[in-house]
């Protein structure tokens, strides 16, 4: 039974114009919206018994993931499954891609069997974009280097209006390695078009050098950084990099920029915690703020994410249909 | 012995004596026999052929003293020879060979070897830039002395900065003793690492691995010291950055011996260029901001910058078609080098004469060649060129083997009509 909510929205005569969905920047209000209302229905879908829906049925959805990723990996396939799409799972790192097949003569071989949504997942910024150039099928963007993450980007904002009933004015800090983070990216664009209000904390070495011309505020204080913030999303950190190359180690930036209770007393009374995952306990989130289900977003994004990727995958599909 | 030709009707720029106006040229056996500084000689001898330019640009041939071939190891990329043919159909009459070849260019058989293809080819003049070290690899000198004896013109580690300053003094040392320039690239190459874009918003937007554009003016000044250590005759290899330009006018306040080089893609593009990913934008050194960009035609425009080159770097599709970072930095340049640099003019940035000095007689005068100008004796290297006729670069109907141009698309003026090389004609359309 489609649950009413959902209903509604897919009547909508809204069709998603894009075939591909590669960046949030390529995103406006509106199409942000109508994913998030999308989204929205299916969260209730998806807490039903009865999950599955045929409105991808009959399309073949292909994750390619060059680079591991469990939890984004299932996401896209459980969305995939819930809405009757074929799902068939690539991990090219371990077959031909080692063989010395490029990224291009890899996707020119799977466009050849004649996959409808192509799900893609590389180490290089621009990957899905390269990508998207040489397939006939639409493209999503699951991660591409440091550049972007825009599902995660619509999956955050889709826990953030939830929590809070809006987007538009809420006050978000974004915490940690945004110099290589790519949801950071995302999230930036995304919540900036959507009028929330975001900064930026962590230290130097991990915040991109031109980031104040991003129309965000930058913090090398955490305290001062999170003061007042509605949300304090904190970052994934690769540990390689705390060992004295852009931090000195971990202990020394758990202490100065580690979300924990203390520090996140400086923030809003109602302040939500957001982290993409996996996380790094001990490190940039201390377990007792992660597990606090008062404060954390965290096991929602979660479930945000297989609903956020459905909203995607439907419009994307709906594009499809209206192309023949 | 062939026939003496005169070129008539000319519009004659030659930057060696400053001269521009009407003018024409006598050849007779590979070189300038006569010149008139009037459309013509009056009475011609009848057994002169006539070639009339119509009132077209005749120039020198253009000098470029910093081209990638694949030859010797890659040759699917670019050979000697279509390396020639596209530098002729681009008005280049004289090409300098990059020593980072396979095996490297480091010794007297490699340098003897480029020769002997360059002289069986017999389209335009190739020399060879002699490797500074072993190898290319920075650590022990190369035979420089015995490079220098086979025939190459300067010596250079390319792409790869030096990074051992002993070495790098050493080497300068060494080169001076037999009048040997030593080009350096300004990169530091700890901030350089991994780097494929400028420091910046874009780059930052973009999640590209950026390096910050002083790492071109730290290099610079490093090298800077070493030449007033050593009095070695030094080319700077491409300064890109207004933060480097600093540095350079400093030296040569200071009076060192020391000529900079610019490429024509950091002349003509900007890091925004990038734009989605492409790849053919992807040069190294990376692509400046726009302020940057400024500063080089300002540079050049007020000779603190004397020498372009294109930076011909061929890369074949599938070094080209890959994720960004993954992908071959480099662009070929020898076909489109002319008409780029004519937009410059064009745009009034910088007098005419002055544009093709920087190719022409400007790389002569570093390198010491008797090219690069018209002049009684010298050698009839000349171009013919139709100054307005609009042109569209289309990178696949380029003649390189590989098509990766920045330019494809764009609209230039400037067309070569014929290209002369010690009085041969290589090219005419």
């Amino acid at each position: 039974m489609t649950p009413p909510g959902l209903n509604e929205v897919l009547q909508r005569t809204f069709s998603f114009p894009k075939k591909h969905f590669l960046s949030a920047t390529d995103l406006n209000e509106v199409e942000v919206a109508n994913l998030l209302d999308l989204a929205d229905g299916f969260v209730s879908l998806n807490r039903q018994t009865a999950k599955k829906l045929d409105l991808l049925k009959g399309r073949t959805l292909m994750n390619l993931f060059f680079e591991n990723s469990t939890r984004t990996q299932s996401s896209f396939e459980l969305a995939g499954k819930r809405l009757g799409a074929d799902v068939v799972n690539m991990s090219p790192r371990s077959s031909a891609m080692s063989k010395g097949e490029t990224l291009i003569d890899t996707a020119v071989t799977l466009n050849a069997m004649q996959p409808d949504l192509l799900v893609v997942r590389h180490a290089s910024s621009g990957a899905a974009s390269l990508l998207s150039q040489k397939v006939g099928c639409s493209v999503v963007n699951a991660g591409d280097g440091q550049h972007e993450h825009p599902t995660q980007a619509l999956l955050d904002a889709l826990s953030m209006r939830r929590a809070f009933g809006r987007i538009a004015g809420l006050k978000v800090a974004i915490c940690g390695d945004v110099l290589h983070s790519r949801v950071a990216r995302s999230n930036i664009a995304m919540l900036q078009m959507l009028g929330a209000n975001v900064r930026l904390v962590g230290p130097p070495t991990l915040i991109p050098v031109a980031a104040e011309r991003w129309n965000v505020e930058v913090f090398h204080d955490m305290r001062e950084g999170i003061a007042g913030c509605e949300v304090v999303m904190m970052l994934r950190l690769q540990l390689e990099r705390m060992d004295g190359v852009m931090a000195p180690s971990q202990r020394e930036y758990f202490r100065f920029y580690g979300l924990d209770r203390e520090k996140l007393a400086c923030a809003a009374p109602h302040v939500r915690v957001m982290h993409p995952g996996p996380m790094n306990r001990g490190v940039e989130i201390d377990s007792e703020v992660a597990d606090d289900l008062s404060v954390s977003l965290i096991q929602d994004q979660v479930e945000m994410g297989v609903a956020a990727r459905m909203a995607v995958l439907t419009s994307l599909a709906a594009r499809l249909d209206n192309d023949r | 012995m062939s026939r003496p030709v005169a070129y008539l009707n000319a519009r004659l720029v030659d930057p060696a004596s400053g001269y521009d106006g009407p003018g024409a040229v006598i050849v007779t056996e590979g070189v300038v026999a006569d010149i008139a500084y009037a459309p013509d000689f009056g009475r011609l001898s009848a057994d002169i052929e006539v070639i009339d330019a119509g009132g077209a640009l005749l120039i020198p041939g253009l000098i470029d003293i910093r081209v990638k071939t694949g030859e010797p190891g890659a040759e699917p990329k670019e050979t000697l020879k279509s390396a020639a043919l596209a530098a002729a159909a681009g008005g280049v009459t004289t090409i300098v060979v990059q020593p980072d070849t396979n095996p490297v260019m480091d010794e007297p058989s490699v340098v003897d070897f480029i020769l002997r293809r360059a002289r069986d080819i017999e389209l335009v003049n190739v020399y060879p830039a002699g490797a500074a070290t072993k190898g290319g690899l920075g650590e022990r000198m190369a035979e420089i002395g015995l490079m220098h004896e086979a025939g190459c013109l300067y010596v250079t580690d390319a792409d790869r900065p030096i990074v051992d300053s002993k070495v790098l003094r050493r080497v300068l040392s060494y080169a001076k003793a037999f009048g040997v320039p030593v080009a350096h690239r300004p990169a530091d190459p700890w901030l350089s690492a991994g780097a494929v874009a400028s420091e910046g918003e874009f780059a930052a937007r973009m999640g590209l691995p950026s390096v910050p554009a002083i790492a071109e003016r730290i290099m610079l000044e490093r090298d800077l010291a070493l030449v007033e250590l050593t009095g070695a005759p030094f080319i700077v290899d491409q300064v890109t950055t207004g933060a480097a330009l600093e540095s350079l006018k400093r030296g040569l306040d200071r009076g060192l011996p020391v000529t900079a080089t610019t490429s024509i893609n950091h002349l003509s593009f900007n890091e925004i260029d990038i734009g989605d990913y492409r790849t053919f934008c992807k040069v190294d050194p990376p692509l400046r901001s726009e302020g940057d960009r400024q500063a080089v035609i300002d540079a050049v425009a007020s000779g603190l910058i004397q020498v372009i080159v294109s930076a011909h770097a061929p890369a074949p599709a599938e070094d080209k078609r890959l994720p960004y970072d993954e992908a071959a930095p480099g662009a070929v340049g020898l076909q489109t080098l002319l008409a780029a640099l004519l937009s410059f003019h064009h745009d009034g940035r910088i007098p005419l004469i002055d544009l093709i000095r920087t190719v022409t007689s400007a790389p002569a005068k570093l390198l010491g060649l008797q090219a690069g100008r018209i002049a009684r004796g010298a050698p009839a290297d000349l171009v013919i060129c139709d100054l307005n006729a609009p042109v569209v670069i289309q990178a696949d109907k380029l003649i390189s083997k590989s098509k990766n141009s920045p330019f494809d698309g764009r609209r230039l003026q400037g067309k070569v009509l014929r290209t002369v090389v010690d009085g041969r004609t290589v090219y005419a359309i």
